[in-house]
């Protein structure tokens, strides 16, 4: 479903990717982990086509993102994405936020936009939110919110950087509850994060990045159990000390 | 001394007349002003260089200059050009509209800069054009954020519509001053236009601060 082949990327002279492969296929979840500047944003940020990359190819259901006559904002839609810090738009009510891309993007007509949102808000536990504002919520309400909103387009993939880094410890829990009942229902994701429990738990694979490069991509159990490279096995043993 | 201020009374009609004139004026070359200043702020925000730069050029023109000078240069100097009079209102208004364009480009410009870049990466994700962003995200956050310092800017220019009377034009400043000098009532006039200058402003710096509080809430 999704083909990473080869991706480097420069932010000037600095190259951040390089050399990146690694294929995702329907149905998977895939966590990514590594020390912070590894290129773990940067490299899902490729993949929906919101950073320009220089060389390889990344083809998304058999479709280019790098190539000049995609049509990004076609291909966007269809692949959800959650931030760090949410980034819900403040001016809009919990519903309108989860309602603006289905009616504007894909011009779903508003009523059934807004049933079909309110049936997002119940699945991850917010229904009675609906009319509010963002900044009335707390984070981890916030973060379903912004899940909800990613989901309304019907993704065939979703992609999350590091979603539960912003939130405070008791509100982590609610967060990755959603998202093992996504991954319960096959959805295919790319999960940039550090919470290994959640990984041992849902991920079919883990990916582990240092320097821009992918240095490990194995099954989960064989990325906890086996023998891992030297830098990942220092990365592991400095987060599963907390 | 003894205050008579029946004379405020007895010239009603002229002071309101002024005060018309002054609310036209803010209202025509506030809208002017919003208009063209956003255009400049799009064109000052462009990626294409001189279209940036031309931007970049009349604001800090417009800045430099003191509006009583941009008056008198619509006034006495575009006749010269154009071969015929425009008359002081439109000299008047084409000088306020201009005038103020600068500052509300860099206003608007500010405002849209405010916006933090994740809220555009996470509308982009969704599907959206570069158009809609701005249209269905980024816009209406400026403009709410932006209220309170368009408001601020739109009774100083209220105020600085007093400055008509070198163009031979009577806002209600220039009405009272006449009103006063003729009538031998300087304190009265002077005293009621005063209290006339502090309700508006008052109120609309309270509607200022209003929104202010808005803003804060719902961020
Ligand atoms: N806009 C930018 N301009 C220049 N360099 C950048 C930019 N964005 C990121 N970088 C650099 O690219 C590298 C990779 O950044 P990236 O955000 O992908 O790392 P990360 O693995 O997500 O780190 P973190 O865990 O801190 O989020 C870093 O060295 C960073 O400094
Ligand atoms: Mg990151």
């Amino acid at each position: 479903m999704i083909a990473v082949q080869q991706v480097s990327k420069w932010y000037g002279d600095t190259r951040v990717l390089n050399g990146c492969s690694t294929t995702i296929a329907k149905g998977e979840v895939v966590v990514v982990c590594g020390p912070s500047g590894s290129g773990k944003s940067t490299l899902i940020k490729c993949i929906n086509g919101l950073e320009p990359f220089q060389q390889g190819r990344i083809l998304v259901d058999n479709i280019s993102v790098g190539d000049r006559a995609t049509n990004l904002p076609k291909l966007r839609a269809r692949v959800g994405m959650v931030f760090q810090d949410f980034q819900l738009y403040p001016h809009k009510t919990v519903l309108d936020n989860i309602t603006l891309a289905p009616i504007q993007v894909a011009k779903r007509d508003k009523t059934e936009a807004e049933v079909a949102a309110m049936k997002l808000l119940t699945r991850v536990d917010l229904e009675e939110h609906a009319r509010k504002y963002p900044a009335q919520l707390s984070g981890g309400q916030q973060q379903r919110v912004a899940i909800a909103r990613a989901l309304a387009m019907n993704p065939i993939a979703m992609l999350f950087d590091e979603p539960t880094s912003a939130l405070d410890p008791e509100m982590i829990t609610e967060v990755l509850d959603v998202m093992i009942k996504l991954a319960e229902d096959g959805m295919t994701m790319i999960v940039v994060t550090h919470e290994m429990g959640f990984a041992r738990r849902v991920a079919h694979r883990v990916v582990f990045m240092d320097m821009g490069e992918i240095v490990e991509d194995r099954p989960t159990t064989d990325f906890f159990e086996g023998a891992v490279s030297e830098r990942a096995t220092r990365f592991l043993s400095k987060i599963l000390q907390h | 001394m003894k205050l008579d201020f029946s004379v405020v009374w007895n010239n009603l009609p002229i002071l309101f007349d002024g005060m018309q004139l002054s609310l036209v004026l803010t209202a025509l070359a506030l809208s002017g002003g919003i208009l063209l200043g956003a255009i400049l702020a799009v064109l000052r925000l462009s990626p294409l260089r001189p279209v940036a730069w031309f931007a970049a050029g009349y604001v800090n023109t417009f800045r430099s200059i003191p509006l009583i000078l941009v008056l008198f240069w619509f006034y006495f100097l575009v006749p010269l050009i154009i071969g015929r009079p425009v008359g002081p209102f439109y000299a008047a208004l084409i000088a306020f509209v201009l005038f103020e364009a600068a500052y509300y480009c860099e206003i608007i410009r500010a405002g849209i800069q405010g916006i933090p870049r994740g809220q555009r990466a996470a509308a982009l994700a969704t599907g959206m054009t570069q158009a809609q962003v701005m249209r269905h995200v980024v816009l209406p956050q400026a403009f709410r954020n932006m209220t309170p310092v368009m408001l601020t800017q739109a009774i100083i220019l209220f105020q600085d519509t007093s400055l008509v009377y070198v163009v031979t034009l009577y806002d209600f400043m220039t009405s009272a001053a006449i009103v006063a000098q003729r009538d031998l009532a300087i304190v009265e006039v002077y005293i009621f236009a005063a209290c006339v200058y502090f309700c508006i402003c008052f109120t609309a710096s309270r509607l200022v601060g209003w929104f202010k509080s808005r803003v804060e809430v719902s961020r």
